[in-house]
């Protein structure tokens, strides 16, 4: 942020290097400055090493680990030398640090004012009424509801968004000169990200607080960070201002990163015929209570995808649980190549199970880790198609080689594979039904960010050389417009806008798709300046 | 460190494990060639007595003038046997029920477990108290008792892991792609119970092998002339006064015994806790 | 919450009354009843009737069992087979040793067992904390008569320091009853200590894993602050539930116990009872061990609902 002038250095990191106690280095050679009132955003994929510097900074190590080398020196002191004493006095009173999940953070046994006033009351240097006082203002300036009486609540009784906002407060409590934010709106839906970020900059900026921001997202930490340092495996790839590393990366890993993710999704002219998967008047709940899926119609064609968007809670879930017949539908009908489908799977015929696949958030829990990779993709070929073993054998490793997986895979259990190679037996897994419609749940939402586009990249290669139709289940908007040609806004149990792509996302927007397309952070400095100035608009 | 390993099942078996396998190991030999290892019969008195120590008899001779290093050995067969009958039928009638209720849900899942809940809130020695207070000392009705009681415990820990399991997507999958009942439990669910269940095998075997011990010294498990650990505290316990040890012979098999299951069980859950990782 | 206290309570009510049935049903109903238990091997098909008939046997259970409840909750038990004495007259000198015994080894085992676990978890993974989990991971295994026999026999007949049979009787003073107790209290605290100092070890330390204890580290408060304040409050139901059980345990361990050191207690007197087929006497010590067992579980759940800050508050 240019019109922020910097001041002296407060946080002197140099060659930093954490370890496991006789074990791997975590993080090695790591330098970086940081001045009164500056950001610092740190980047990169899980495992990169951005919590471990984050914790470091405060003098901590999770158990089992050690700094093992480099210096450490807020304000010309070495925190790596500090009495247990002088370092308890860093944290809190020098620098805080705010987690990504709030409400875990927070001690049930309490109330959130009793936590947020405990450090400033530590010392004894500040009154109860004062703490409370600051407290109060502070519940105000990052607009929490009714800043009175918000501290008297405990932290179950709270929203997550706010609860993230109470760990700020808690963080500015005793006027830090430094906060460390590690990863806190990752938990959050899109539309709440966008407050709690903007609280949190507000905050920093009028408190001229130094602060290290810690996140997956480049978008996001955009909108905050003056320099940006780029991590991965625990080493620094690149360093620089914000608006360099965002336009003029170096680095070819930072250029991955930074890469516009454009697509583009291959319109299938071929719409009239009848429709693979047709929805209508849909009507389901869980032990007939609350509807979570009400009035839904829609229709998927050959070769179509169909992204279904919308935020936690929405029902998007379970509209897929409906199609597959895990969870039977109340009202309407579900057509699949004209025929209905019966509501419940044990009414379903083998082959009506074979057309439909699913392919899974998180490839740990979809796949059995006691078989090998010729079992789990094996079986679906040996069920329908009653294949014998070598046949099964060979179309096992057929399907390696379309996941560009190696063939000597397949005797291996899912354990020794990564997250991104486990999420391609998935997808292997689906394709050995030979299915024409696979359901596809939040795919990539557990996958960093680059393995999740090497899976959406497969994803699409497949469509286009064996026609499948995709229902395409998530929560992230930047993905839908890349890939899907259709696409239906759900919210609360509802389509509230459906159709093309192309027409849903261009004007006239419906209010909720303009508000999900509005939050969906970009890579622009100036974002989240105009997404707040748009919503003041539409508020007035 | 690394000179000396045993690895089991792909995992490095800590130290108080191998002990403990090794002692498992003895016992159940000594359990089953025990009238070949025996040097004198079970119950042939064969001198004086409570006579001392010496080359013939290693720990000297009981209240009868029996040998009781011979009645240790064949008190093996009797306790361990005895122990790991129970535990096999507790554990059949259990994992049986907590699947079935697992699987079927509904009012059967809610029958049985309540129903569970209601015997768990009861003393188990109590219990068989009663039943044996009436139905007598008899082996068959000890282990059907001690059984059943005992049943209630897996059919907790049998429901709980078949409920998380059957909740995991990979069972999903199955399900959605046709499989029949069978096909799940046996293929998907109970693959990834079997570590925990054999734990619980281990523990439920040494509640058992405890509660018949601690019903015999009682006297009213095992009766006489049989030689079983339990009766055996309870016949030699007089002498203790004298400051003889004979008691404390029988008492201190069935302590090492335990400790040795303990030790293996722990080790179990602990490679258990650290999930699928090592060695897949 | 208040609807969960209530539920709870009506399941330990529940439970009691399903106790009764099954004791009243195990000595009733079963083949083989209170007359064939009187008669052993005497018995003729014409005695028994008599005898039957005699105790009102052949009338429904059902209306047995009401009776029996009724007297039961009236303070009558009914009388003793095998001495004709009133159970309740029986019972009661008998319940006030087995209370003094289990109260006593509790009296010592409850702070011990917490002061360790907590110490243990505290220092985790130190020396401390490892000899101290293998030993109990040893005293959990050894049955009580070991236990009760190993300190008979060096503390009483070695080194005569305590008598070896704990035979108090009315008359003996508190002092007395103390040094004639002092074997069988130490057993019994062995053995019950290993276990509810395990169980605090784990509930404590499964709370110091949680993420608000590392967040109250790293808004720099000192560790015993963290306990105290942060982990104590949070660890408090798990460790009173882990001491109720543990109570619950020591109620029925108690029998072993007063057998080795041949105590005058009610789990002596059951377990004759039970030998001699005294069902009478079987019954009543059998409602009064289920009903210490089942209140103390009961307490130990309530406590748990009690502390939960989520339940106690609702949004």
């Amino acid at each position: 942020m240019s019109e922020r002038i910097p001041g002296e250095v407060i946080l002197d990191v140099a060659h930093l290097r954490i370890a496991v106690s006789e074990g791997p280095v975590l993080v090695d050679d790591i330098s970086f400055t940081l001045r009164r009132g500056e950001v610092l955003g740190l980047i990169g994929e899980s495992g990169a090493g951005k919590s471990t510097i984050g914790l470091a900074v405060l003098g901590y190590t999770r158990s089992g680990c050690e700094i093992t080398g480099g210096n450490l020196m807020f304000e010309g002191q070495d925190i790596r030398t500090m009495t247990p004493a002088q370092r308890r006095a860093l944290r809190g009173n020098g620098i805080a640090y705010i987690s990504q999940s709030a409400a875990a953070s927070f001690n049930p046994a309490h109330t959130l004012m009793r936590q947020v006033c405990e450090i400033p009351l530590r010392d004894g240097c500040t009154t109860a009424a004062e703490a409370r006082a600051r407290a109060i203002s502070l519940f105000a300036e990052l607009d929490l509801p009714d800043p009175e009486h918000f501290g008297n609540r405990y932290p179950h009784q709270v929203s997550g968004g706010q609860l993230q906002r109470a760990m700020a407060a808690m963080a500015m409590a005793a006027k830090p000169d430094i906060i460390v934010f590690d990863e806190p709106t990752t938990a959050l839906d899109v539309t709440t990200q966008v407050e709690v970020l903007a609280s949190f900059r507000k905050l920093i900026r009028e408190h001229g607080t130094a602060a290290i921001y810690i996140t997956h997202d480049l978008a996001v930490v955009a909108q905050i960070a003056d320099d940006i340092m780029v991590l991965r495996h625990g080493r620094m790839v690149e360093h620089g201002r914000s608006t360099d590393i965002l336009h003029n990366p170096q680095q070819d890993y930072t250029r991955r990163l930074v890469a516009d993710r454009a697509e583009g999704h291959a319109q299938f002219p071929a719409q009239d015929e009848t429709p693979l998967l047709e929805i209508s008047h849909v009507v389901a709940s869980y032990s007939g209570l609350v509807r979570v899926i009400d009035d839904v119609s829609f229709a998927v064609h050959r070769g179509d995808t169909l992204a279904v968007v919308g935020e936690s809670g929405s029902g998007k879930s379970t509209l897929a649980r409906v199609i597959m017949g895990l969870l039977p539908r109340e009202a309407g009908d579900v057509k699949f190549h004209g025929a209905s489908l019966p509501p419940r799977l044990k009414h379903r015929t083998v082959d009506q199970l074979r057309r439909v696949q699913m392919i899974y958030q998180s490839p740990d829990v979809a796949l059995n880790p006691n078989q090998t990779l010729l079992q789990i993709i094996g079986r679906p070929v040996q069920f329908y198609f009653g294949r014998s073993r070598s046949e099964v054998r060979d179309r096992v490793l057929e399907l390696l080689r379309l996941m560009e997986l190696p063939e000597s895979f397949i005797d291996r259990k899912p354990a020794a594979l990564s997250g991104g190679q486990k999420q391609r037996v998935g997808i292997a897994r689906a394709l050995a039904a030979e299915p024409d419609l696979i359901i596809c749940d939040e795919v990539t939402s557990a996958l960093d960010q680059l393995v999740g586009e090497e899976i959406l990249r497969l994803l699409k290669r497949l469509q286009d050389e064996l026609g499948i139709a995709y229902l395409f289940i998530t929560h992230d908007l930047g993905t839908v417009r890349r890939i899907a040609n259709k696409v239906a806004v759900m919210l609360n149990g509802k389509f509230v806008a459906g159709g093309l792509t192309a027409t849903v996302f261009a004007p006239p927007l419906h209010p909720y798709t303009e508000l999900l397309l509005s939050s969906v952070p970009e890579m622009r400095a100036d974002w989240l300046d105009e997404v707040l100035a748009h919503n003041r608009r539409i508020a007035s | 460190m690394n000179s000396f390993q045993i690895r089991l099942g792909g995992h490095r078996l800590s130290w108080p494990a191998a002990i403990g396998l090794l002692i498992i190991l003895v016992f159940i030999i000594a359990a089953i060639f025990a009238p070949l290892l025996a040097p004198f019969p079970e119950a042939e008195v064969v001198g004086d007595a409570w006579a001392e120590a010496d080359g013939t008899h290693w720990l000297g001779l009981d209240n009868l003038g029996r040998d009781i290093f011979s009645r240790l050995l064949f008190g093996a067969r009797m306790s361990i046997g005895l122990s790991l009958l129970i535990t096999c039928i507790s554990f059949t009638v259990g994992i049986i029920t907590g699947f079935t209720a697992a699987i079927a849900k509904g009012w059967v899942d809610a029958l049985l477990s309540r129903v569970v809940d209601l015997i768990l809130a009861m003393p188990t020695l109590i219990f068989a108290f009663v039943v044996l207070s009436v139905l007598g000392t008899d082996l068959p009705v000890l282990v059907v008792t001690l059984a059943l009681l005992d049943s209630v415990k897996v059919f907790r820990l049998a429901r709980a892991l078949a409920m998380n399991i059957s909740a995991l997507e990979y069972v999903e999958v199955a399900r959605v792609r046709g499989e029949g009942l069978w096909w799940v439990i046996t293929r998907e669910i109970l693959p990834n119970a079997t570590a925990p269940l054999i734990a619980e095998f281990g523990l439920r075997f040494t509640f058992a092998f405890l509660f018949v011990a601690a019903l015999s010294f009682l006297g009213l498990g095992v009766q006489p002339p049989s030689a079983d650990w339990g009766s055996m505290v309870r016949d030699y316990r007089d002498v203790i006064a004298l400051d003889l040890a004979a008691p404390l012979y029988p008492a201190g098999a069935i302590a090492l015994l335990t400790i040795a299951i303990n030790f293996v069980v722990d080790w179990m859950l602990s490679i258990h806790s650290r999930g699928h990782g090592e060695g897949a | 919450m208040i609807r969960l206290v209530a539920l709870r309570l009506v399941f330990g009510l529940v439970t009691m009354w399903a106790a009764s049935v099954l004791i009243f049903g195990g000595t009733e109903l079963l083949p083989g009843d209170l007359a064939t238990a009187i008669l052993q091997n005497s018995a003729t098909p014409e005695n028994l009737a008599e005898l039957r008939a005699h105790l009102g046997l052949d009338r429904p259970p059902l209306v047995r069992y009401g009776e029996w409840l009724t007297r039961a909750a009236h303070g009558d038990l009914g009388t003793s087979l095998s001495n004709d004495r009133d159970v309740v007259e029986e019972i009661a000198p008998r319940l006030r040793n087995t209370v003094f015994l289990a109260g006593f080894a509790a009296l010592i085992a409850v702070p011990l067992a917490i002061g360790l676990g907590l110490l243990a978890a505290i220092w985790q993974a130190s020396v401390f904390d490892r000899v101290i989990n293998f030993v109990t991971l040893l005293t959990i295994s050894v049955p009580e008569y070991l236990v009760g026999y190993l300190l008979v026999k060096y503390f009483a007949v070695r080194w005569d320091l305590f008598p070896a049979l704990a035979n108090v009787s009315p008359e003996t003073d508190l002092g007395g009853r103390i040094y004639l107790t002092a074997l069988p209290v130490v057993t019994l605290v062995l053995v019950v200590v290993a276990h509810m100092m395990r169980m605090t070890r784990a509930s404590v330390l499964s709370i110091m894993a949680s993420p608000y204890i590392e967040m109250a580290f790293l808004k720099g408060l000192s560790k015993p602050r963290v306990v105290v304040r942060h982990a104590f409050p949070n660890a408090l139901a798990p460790i009173i539930s882990v001491v109720a059980l543990n109570l619950a345990y020591l109620v029925v361990g108690v029998v072993v116990v007063e057998q080795v050191f041949v105590y005058p207690g009610l789990g002596q007197l059951m377990v004759d009872a039970v030998s001699k087929h005294d069902l009478p006497v079987v019954q009543a010590c059998g409602l009064i061990f289920a009903g210490a067992f089942i209140m103390l579980n009961m307490i130990a759940d309530i406590m748990a609902i009690l502390s939960n800050p989520r339940l106690r508050r609702p949004r």
